[in-house]
């Protein structure tokens, strides 16, 4: 759950809260219509929504370069759109299409993108963290000054191989951001039943890694954090933890019915802590945009995500022959 | 009382070993846990302790012998006073228990039965036309890693005790010292976590090769083999995959139970993705692994243990690789085609010698890789000789031989005139002692058998 207040008088340009907003906004209206067609039938199988936690990509987004590579669990929407993945792709690839990222055959949990350098969608809980910590490794060896963020939630961070990659990540100074989404609910085990330590992070300390919590529904605590842990990482000093307290708004999957925690304690979140109001109140209130700007922005973001999801139907099938290619290189 | 120091066995599959160096002379007098001696395994130079107290009598073997058995009498240790002569008798029924005290009284049986199969009086259709030289397994394998890593700086090695150590089964010996720690990566006690760190090496552009101490302990990291490395290029639509290897010594050794002794080809060999080699000779080893560590794809490498020690002719020419899914035709025959990959070629080989003696030409294949898998090489063997039987060491149920049955049978039916009897390891899990053991594995006995029931013999 969030740490603290918004800050009151943000370190960012207009054009900054903008681009925020923005990538922020197209996430959730993304998300939104992937609920939809789910429900409509045209997406199948697991689906897991990222509405809620925008400000966690979108903020580490902000604050990487050209070169950096993220991996992530199966709730990734959030990661590719925000790493400039398109959206028809994406959106084609959860109604296993043609279109789709992997060309119909990864699904929601299975995607990903070498050109912005985006390695999973990764469905086994805990796996990617040792795969991020891997990617670090090659950039290490091949010389180069990239990080690699590596996102798992609260759900993860009980897994064994987390610590394992803690340890050779740090016995190793690989530049890896271990980047927890603390959403307070693996699944349906809130934390509190799943973990007796108080945080996440500090469990790094037994590795000799250094971390923090951060306020993950605050985008600009979030770019703040993310700067300080990528030039740790670049510096050579080794990995860096962020344990991003954020809470999502939906079920684990779209078939969870959220009998774990009230309505109460979801409506709180979203009243008083919601990520795009926050950079939405920031706006108008600094005078730094009208309510006509950002309803143009709104507008323009909905006609995106209706032309992805246009597109993700319209898109064909994966041709057979599809089935029996991609094997082996 | 004069004790004799006995030849010690340092290694579950030591059989014999070079006494490299003395370190005490005869009229010493020795303390129990005095380095008396170096010994050389093919595994290790290895420091070789007092248990007794005592004066050096006599050194029985000089150093520098090579082949010294294991047991046998190396020197004679006397008390004050005492000479050789008058201690000699005693001796012999003392010596066993005093100085053996971590090695088992005998060589293990298992160890000792596979005699080796020497390279040269087989005929090698599967080796190009060329000079050879005769090299271990081991130094096969440690051949082709090098040259590879010479040719491809992106080319790595980790896993546990590769580098400073110099391999727990030495096929990685000297590689640290030609190519550093940069390349040859010593990893905690941690498979899945680096198995992990190596898949996501090799989509950062990268291409590793895996030791696995032994694949029973590769177990802890089949989620990242499987659903990291072998699916992701198919997740991916076709835009990533895993080009890497993981290697390391595969099925039973001798006398390790239950816990370490398990054949993986049968498991690994079901799943798409992944391509699984696993060697018998050491021309297969090198021509194999050099392949593997340039193949654009995740590649399971199933050594043996009991192989690494073993002697065969391998082409010199460095380009000499062995491609994936060619199997070879070691011995050709009329009567019946055994198939068979890795150690259980040793057995199909012994067993076509002796049927010889009776009048059956067995033909013998050697898979070398499982998949792809050489089926047109098997089905025209078995179209020629009518009979079949398949040799492994793994477990009965979904065996390699239960797949190359049911193959045959649908392509092959009317060639038949006899069922495809699949010879394999028992199905109990391992056991420990020694006699057990050998009931466990297949032998050649059972392969005769085999062969003679489809043979109607």
């Amino acid at each position: 759950m969030a740490a603290k207040k918004p800050a009151e008088r943000p370190n960012a340009s207009k054009d900054d809260l903008l681009k925020y907003y923005k990538d922020m906004l197209l996430i959730r209206r993304f998300e939104e219509k992937a609920g939809q067609l789910y429900g409509m039938g045209l997406i199948g199988g697991f689906c897991h929504l990222y509405i809620g936690q925008e400000a966690v990509v979108v903020g580490l987004e902000a604050a990487s370069k050209e070169g950096d590579k993220r991996v992530t669990s199966y709730r990734d929407h959030g990661h590719m759109l925000a790493c400039g993945m398109d959206a028809k792709g994406v959106m084609a690839e959860l109604t296993g299409r043609i279109g789709g990222y992997s060309k119909g055959k990864g699904g929601s949990m299975h995607m990903f993108s070498k050109e912005k350098h985006f390695y999973g969608g990764h469905g086994i809980v805990g796996a990617q963290v040792p795969l991020g910590a891997g990617l670090a490794f090659a950039d290490k060896y091949l010389g180069n000054d990239n990080v690699t963020f590596t996102y798992f939630g609260d759900g993860a961070a009980n897994q064994g191989q987390v610590y394992e990659a803690y340890n050779m990540a740090e016995l190793w100074k690989l530049p890896v951001v271990f980047v927890i989404e603390n959403n307070g609910y693996a699944m349906g085990t809130s934390v509190k039943r799943s973990t007796h330590s108080k945080t996440l992070w500090e469990r790094g300390a037994a590795y000799g890694i250094k971390g923090e919590a951060v306020d993950g529904m605050d985008v600009l605590a979030v770019k703040a954090a993310g700067e300080k842990a990528i030039a740790a990482c670049r510096a050579g000093d080794g990995p860096y933890i962020l344990e991003m307290m954020t809470y999502r708004y939906r079920g684990h999957s779209m078939s969870d019915p959220a009998k774990y925690r009230t309505r109460e304690e979801v409506e709180k979140m979203r009243n008083e802590k919601d990520a795009i109001e926050h950079v939405r109140e920031l706006l108008l209130q600094g005078g730094l945009a009208s309510d006509e700007e950002l309803k143009a922005i709104d507008k323009d973001i909905k006609t995106v995500v209706n032309e992805a999801a246009e597109f993700s139907k319209e898109s064909p099938e994966p041709p057979v022959d599809e089935l029996w290619t991609d094997i082996y290189a | 009382m004069a004790t004799e120091v006995l030849m010690p066995a340092l290694s579950p599959t030591m059989e014999e070993g070079t006494l490299a160096k003395w370190l005490v002379k005869e009229g010493d007098t020795v303390k129990s846990g005095q380095i008396l001696a170096e010994i050389e395994t093919d595994k290790a130079t290895m420091e070789f302790e007092a248990v007794d107290e005592g004066i050096v009598g006599k050194i029985l073997i000089a150093e520098g012998t090579a082949g010294v058995k294991v047991n046998t009498p190396i020197a004679v240790l006397v008390e004050e006073g005492e000479s050789v002569s008058d201690a000699a008798p005693a001796a012999k029924a003392e010596a066993a228990p005093a100085v053996q005290a971590e090695a088992p009284a005998k060589v293990p049986a298992q160890a000792a039965a596979p005699a080796p199969v020497a390279a040269k009086g087989w005929p090698h259709s599967d080796l190009p036309e060329g000079p050879t030289k005769t090299m271990t397994v081991r130094e096969a394998l440690r051949e082709a890693m090098a040259e590879e890593m010479r040719a491809d700086p992106n080319v790595f090695l980790m896993g546990e005790e590769v580098g400073e150590y110099q391999g727990a089964y030495k096929i990685s010996q000297g590689l640290l010292d030609e190519f550093g720690a940069k390349r040859v990566v010593d990893t905690p006690i941690t498979e899945h976590g680096f198995a992990g760190i190596a898949v996501g090496a090799s989509w950062g552009g990268l291409r590793p090769i895996v030791e696995f101490m032994t694949f029973n302990f590769a177990m802890q990291a089949i989620d990242h083999i499987i659903n990291s490395a072998a699916k992701t290029l198919y997740m991916s639509g076709g835009q990533m995959g895993s080009p890497m290897v993981f290697r390391g010594p595969n099925g039973a050794a001798a006398r390790v139970g239950a816990q370490h002794s398990q054949d993986y080809a049968a498991w690994y060999a079901a799943i798409p993705g992944l391509k699984v080699c696993m060697p018998y000779s050491a021309a297969d080893a090198k021509g194999l692994l050099k392949t593997a560590i340039r193949d654009p794809n995740p590649v399971i490498f199933l050594e043996n243990e009991i192989l690494y020690g073993r002697s065969f002719d391998v082409p010199t020419d460095p380009d000499f690789t062995v491609p994936f899914g060619k199997a070879s035709i070691l011995r050709e025959g009329t009567d019946v085609t055994l198939v068979s990959f890795g150690i259980g070629v040793t057995y199909s080989l012994q067993a076509a010698e002796e049927l010889a003696k009776d009048g059956i030409s067995a033909e013998v294949v050697n898979l070398r890789t499982l998949r792809p898998i050489d089926y047109d090489t098997v089905l025209a063997s078995v179209m020629k000789t009518n009979r079949c039987v398949t040799v492994e060491e793994g477990f009965p149920v979904g065996s390699i031989g239960d797949h190359l049955a049911s193959t045959i049978m649908q392509r092959a039916f009317d060639h038949l005139d006899a069922p495809v009897i699949t010879c394999t390891g028992k199905d109990v899990p391992m056991p420990y002692a020694a006699n057990l053991e050998k009931l466990a594995l297949i032998t050649t006995a059972e392969v005769i058998a085999a062969v003679k029931s489809v043979c109607y013999r």
